[in-house]
């Protein structure tokens, strides 16, 4: 009987060539400017960690000194560095290979120690210091994954899930709440170690309990387990215990004749270990009082079948009470905590960081169908990118509940027939893309064949997406499309609308005064509603006259309001460059100003599409305050201010945001917020509820979307809210009525 | 109720032996006595516990009154200890001159595996049990899953109960009468130390509110507020059975007595990794102390490891994990529902030690000496004494 235990863990020998099978440089990438290098070493596999610097070509806007007539201003293409995280997951059976390369494409970095994690880490600790020279220095396992499990809680929206095995999407993710602490963190190692997280780390502690073995999905646990049934020959009505409950683990193997396979002992081994670790965890979560509980450690790693039994436990134990969460990135938390201690002096918790998605491998499929050979092999070796973010991001203080707040009006992953159109509709989009790409830099050879690179690794994370769609969180229009531009950033395709977008922004100019002067020859009422009409045609090319009532139609209410007294200050979140900008949005900030209103724009901070970014929006509003008064009035008396939003994507997430802009919407008690375009207001935040008034406009471009949304080709959207309790100002009968 | 109707019918169309048995019968009610012979069951999932009350006062009216196959139960009973292969009497619980119902008696306990149920009906169905026209009081779960074998094969008619309340009832009942003059319930002093522990009667005065842990093949853990006001807080398949399935699987045992013999000669610390198998020592961030387990059979990873155990420490390494959990579980529960007395009763804890002095070292040191671990000598047998109860309550009202 012995023998049981003996062959379980010899049965996994690894079959595979020990040669990697992917192209070394690019699973290893920046390793030139490698330093503060971390690697968490676990029974299976190998996490290594290291710091480095990335030069990219972003594009810069410049203005020209003074009455240029060429154009209105300068871009240049300029190399920045920024700085990124790198985490690649390996078998330790690739370790020697893994060091070999590093140590021969290492230049001199400068670092003397490689901060070490993980129950491996003294094994190989003679190997990495004779292959790397570097000191190989200790950290405890558990502050590490404490540390990790903060970090990626902090910076990677949608990193917890929770698992339901027969669901449409297995995986569906949390919004994590903006405080994160405290909560309970479970890593089911070869022990079980229970921490209770409050600030910055700990309490408690430990045991339970062993390895767990694959032969467990394929076993019957009911020939090995008593039930409930077996005794009682059905359910035990009166306790609420079902029959086919577990009553005794192991029970019937003392009487049964010995006539189970090693799969169901197995099974019976996970089934009995998965619901006692449940069980302890509840009963240490209900204790403490907490409700968010994490899993980790290599017995969860990617098995499906503890993720389900442990959160069937959970559900049991706790009726619903507990969520059992499993983190996507869960794998890395060691080495993630074993970096981030050595790299205490670069303070990487005072910056906020992003994952990075064209270098990121995402989360792998773990639906048994796979080719599990083919799992196998992608699975060799994984990869997370994280970069670091100029500014630090934050919520916008305007939520109303930041712990519920969703950016995404869809979830792809749960959608299946909106996933299948808008993959196919970026897939579609692609050659456009490709072809703008190579136009914005006519004048470099090679961007022809960084294109194509381009396009292969968004074809390649397009494909991905459809496997999986739940790679890297949520699925939704907005990843599609940050995906797009981390991968067009990726091959240096900084901003391949710059020139569009500058051709465009000189010639809505020179519209910029006749629009001002026509919009002012209007009465009061016909202004405003021309104002509006502005703002919605400057975001569309072929505006037609939309006869109202629009799709969604709160005008009505909006101009009401407008008659009342004069908002505090707005928050406007800006879209398009060129004619929206210029000719829509600007005269409308003019006459909130006029009204008496202080403006804050929000403009992306790096590019994306033709959005207009910060910098391009800095010139504008120059060259606009310079032939009109009131602009100019504006940014003299600290009443229009430009703000970055901290994001480079043509949508919105309200909750990570600059922090100055969090400040100064603070400082100006901001009391409306207008988010106007597709990406901001329909794609996401068309459901963002506010605490303060709020106004969400677009003009629907998608025929699809709009049919969606029960409307046509170039619908209008007007939505004007006032949040639950605060009183409408439509009764307020204003004294002073703008002429 | 079921088994009343039975009666009422014979009473219209009996032969005239069977009306003289329902006088019998009816007398008994009138004197708020059922019939004898007065059993209670409890039918767990590895064991059949029983117990018989033995009239000790009988008259010789009665004496020659008695049927047959009545005295020839009473006869098989008491004079033997063992029943077949597997059935036994544990002589040593009898709880003699107790007074039950205004008759006085001896409490017999005896005990067979659940296997053996068949073999039992069997037995009731050769000896011609339903024609003594008793009520026969069940509980556990085999009250249900053999309730048919019963009727179709003995011709009998359980009354099914509920296995908790029958527990609590049972409990309450033998801590009540106590133990032939002793104290029914003990505890260990100095669970800490294994020279000086030793085991202590004590009373169960003012019991509630108690947490009861009863490990049988699983465990439930409950929270009692008084005889007749209690919940299932938890429960957990890590129990007895866990323990003895495991055993047989890991050593080629057979029997529960074989396995808690050889955990008795074992050491788990060659099979468990503790924490200073990984840390040298204490791992002194986190409070744990080196002796602590970090990984049950956590050695059994290793191929060298594996060589160089015994099948005792193997037994003694399943019987601490499952103890340690339960404890753990235990002790848990006893914080969260605010209980600070913890009885554990159940099967598994019979010729136990090694279980009951775990079990008083865990509560008494994660608890930091609040929580006490309470032990009952009757350990499996309440489930069956509240069923026999049920049996004497159900004739007294009509």
């Amino acid at each position: 009987m012995a023998e049981c235990g003996r062959a379980d863990s010899s049965s996994t020998t690894h079959t595979m060539d020990k040669s990697i099978t992917l192209p070394p440089d690019e699973i290893f990438r920046n390793l030139e400017n490698a330093k503060r290098f971390a690697i968490d070493i676990g029974g299976s596999l190998t996490k290594l960690a290291y710091y480095s610097t990335v030069q990219h070509k972003v594009a810069k806007v410049r203005s020209f000194e003074q009455n240029a007539e060429v154009s209105l201003y300068e871009i240049s293409e300029q190399e920045e560095v920024t700085a990124r995280l790198h985490f690649i997951k390996f078998e330790n059976a690739y370790i020697e290979t893994c060091l070999d390369f590093i140590r021969d494409h290492l230049v001199n970095t400068g670092t003397k120690v490689i901060k070490a994690t993980g129950g491996g880490a003294h094994k190989f600790k003679e190997l990495i210091e004779r292959k790397l020279g570097l000191k190989v220095d200790k950290e405890d396992e558990m502050t590490c994954l404490i540390r990790g499990c903060n970090f990626v809680l902090r910076n990677i929206p949608h990193e917890a899930f929770v698992y339901a095995k027969h669901a449409d999407s297995e995986f569906r993710f949390q919004t994590t709440h903006p405080d994160i602490f405290p909560y309970l963190l479970v890593n089911i190692g070869s022990g079980v170690s229970i921490v209770k997280v409050t600030t910055k780390r700990r309490i408690f502690r430990t045991t339970r309990f062993d390895e767990l073995l694959q032969l467990a999905s394929k076993g019957q646990h009911a020939s090995v387990d008593m039930l409930v049934r077996d005794i009682y020959g059905g359910s035990y009505g009166s306790l609420g215990l079902t029959g086919d409950l577990i009553a005794s683990s192991f029970g019937k193997s003392a009487t049964a004749d010995k006539g189970f396979s090693k799969e169901d002992m197995a099974k019976s081994l996970l089934h009995m270990i998965s619901n006692d670790i449940g069980q302890l965890a509840c009963l240490y979560a209900k204790l403490h009082n907490l409700s968010r509980v994490y899993f980790g450690g290599f017995f969860i790693r990617g098995h499906p079948v503890t993720m389900h039994t442990i959160t069937y436990s959970i559900n049991f134990f706790t009726k619903g009470e507990v969520q059992a969460l499993f983190l996507r990135h869960e794998g890395y938390l060691g080495a993630i905590g074993a970096f981030l201690k050595g790299a205490e002096e670069d303070n990487p918790n005072q910056y906020s960081w992003g994952e990075n998605y064209a270098g990121s491998s995402g989360l792998m499929s773990v639906s048994p169908e796979m080719n599990p050979m083919q799992r196998a092999r992608s699975g060799t070796f994984d990869m997370l990118e994280m970069d670091r973010l100029e500014r630090q991001l934050v919520n916008l203080p305007l939520l109303q509940d930041p712990s519920s707040y969703i950016p995404d009006t869809m979830d792809l992953t749960e959608d299946a027939l909106a996933r299948e159109y808008w993959l196919s509709c970026f897939e579609e989009a692609l050659d456009g893309v490709v072809k703008r790409a190579v136009a914005s830099q006519p004048d470099i050879p090679e961007a022809i064949e960084r294109s194509e690179k381009f396009r292969q690794k968004y074809r390649h994370k397009l494909q991905t997406l459809r496997q999986q769609p739940f790679a890297y969180g949520s699925l939704t229009v907005r990843s599609l499309l940050d995906t797009r531009e981390h991968c067009l950033n990726e091959f240096n395709f900084p901003d391949p609308y710059s020139k569009i977008k500058q051709r465009e922004n000189d010639m809505a100019l020179r519209y910029y005064q006749k629009a001002v002067k026509s919009l002012e020859q209007l009465s009061w009422e016909q202004r405003q509603f021309a104002l509006v009409r502005g703002v919605l045609a400057g975001n569309v090319f072929d505006w037609g006259a939309k006869a109202r009532p629009w799709l969604v139609d709160s005008y009505d209410q909006w101009l009401q309001r407008l008659k009342g007294p004069p908002h505090k200050c707005a928050l406007f979140f800006v879209d398009n460059s060129g004619v929206d900008i210029i000719l829509g949005v600007m005269p409308f900030v003019r006459e909130l100003l006029s009204r008496g209103t202080e403006v804050v724009l929000a403009s992306n901070s790096g590019p994306a599409l033709n959005d207009v970014t910060n910098g391009e929006l800095q010139i504008l509003t120059e060259r606009i305050a310079a032939m009109d008064p009131v602009i100019q009035a504006g940014l003299r008396d600290d009443r229009l201010t430009l703000v970055q939003s901290g994001s480079s994507s043509p949508c919105l997430d309200l909750s990570r945001l600059d922090k100055v802009l969090a400040m100064v919407v603070r400082e100006r008690q901001t009391d409306l917020v207008i988010i106007e375009g597709m990406g901001r207001a329909l794609h996401t935040n068309y459901y963002a509820r506010l605490s303060c008034e709020s106004l969400k406009t677009a003009v629907i471009k998608n025929s699809w979307l709009a049919e969606r949304l029960g409307g046509k080709l170039f619908s209008v959207v007007f939505k004007y809210e006032v949040p639950p309790g605060k009183p409408s100002q439509e009764d307020s009968s204003a004294p002073s009525t703008p002429s | 109720m079921h088994y009343l109707h039975r009666g009422d019918d014979a009473e219209c169309n009996g032969s005239p032996a069977k009306r003289c048995r329902l006088r019998r019968r009816t007398e008994s009610v009138r004197r708020s006595r059922p019939p004898f012979p007065w059993f209670g069951m409890d039918i767990g999932g590895t064991l059949v516990k029983l117990v018989y009350f033995e009239p000790v006062d009988i008259t010789a009216e009665e004496e020659q009154e008695e049927v047959e196959n009545l005295k020839s139960i009473r006869r098989y009973l008491t004079s033997n200890v063992a029943y077949g292969k597997t059935g036994v009497r544990d002589v040593h619980l009898e709880l003699r001159n107790l007074t039950m119902c205004g008759r006085t008696g001896n409490l017999h306990f005896i005990r067979f595996p659940t296997q053996a149920m068949p073999r039992f009906i069997q037995m009731g169905r050769d000896k011609n049990f339903s024609s003594l026209h008793t009520t026969l009081c069940a509980t556990g779960g085999g009250a249900y899953k053999f309730e048919n074998d019963f009727r179709s094969m003995a011709d009998l008619e359980l009354l099914k109960l509920d296995e908790l309340d029958c527990l609590i009832r049972g409990l309450l009942y033998v801590d009540r009468v106590s133990f032939n003059g002793h104290p029914e319930c003990y505890y260990f002093q100095n669970p800490a130390d294994t020279e000086s522990c030793v085991k202590k009667p004590c009373t169960l005065e003012d019991p509630f509110p108690m947490l009861l842990v009863n490990i049988g093949s699983g465990v439930s853990i409950l929270a009692v507020y008084s005889e007749n006001d209690y919940k299932r807080v938890t429960g957990t398949s890590l129990g007895g059975g866990t323990f003895l399935g495991l055993c047989c699987l890991l050593t080629g045992c057979e029997t529960f007595e074989e396995a808690l013999e050889m955990a008795s000669k074992g050491d788990s610390t060659n099979v468990d990794k503790l924490v200073k198998d990984i840390y040298g020592g204490d791992y002194e961030r986190f409070g744990l102390q080196g002796s602590a387990v970090a990984s049950s059979f956590g050695h059994m990873m290793s191929q060298d490891k594996r060589d160089s155990i015994s099948k005792e420490d193997l037994a003694r390494a399943t019987l601490v994990t499952i103890t340690n959990n339960i404890g753990s579980i235990a002790r848990m529960c006893a914080v969260n529902e605010k209980i600070e007395r913890v009885v554990f009763v159940g099967n598994f804890l019979r010729i136990n030690t090694v279980s009951m002095k775990l079990l008083a070292y865990a509560m008494d040191f994660w608890s930091k000496g609040q929580l006490r671990a309470l032990f009952l000598e009757h350990e499996g047998y309440f489930g069956a004494v509240g069923a026999l109860m049920e049996l004497l309550k159900t004739t007294e009202d009509p």
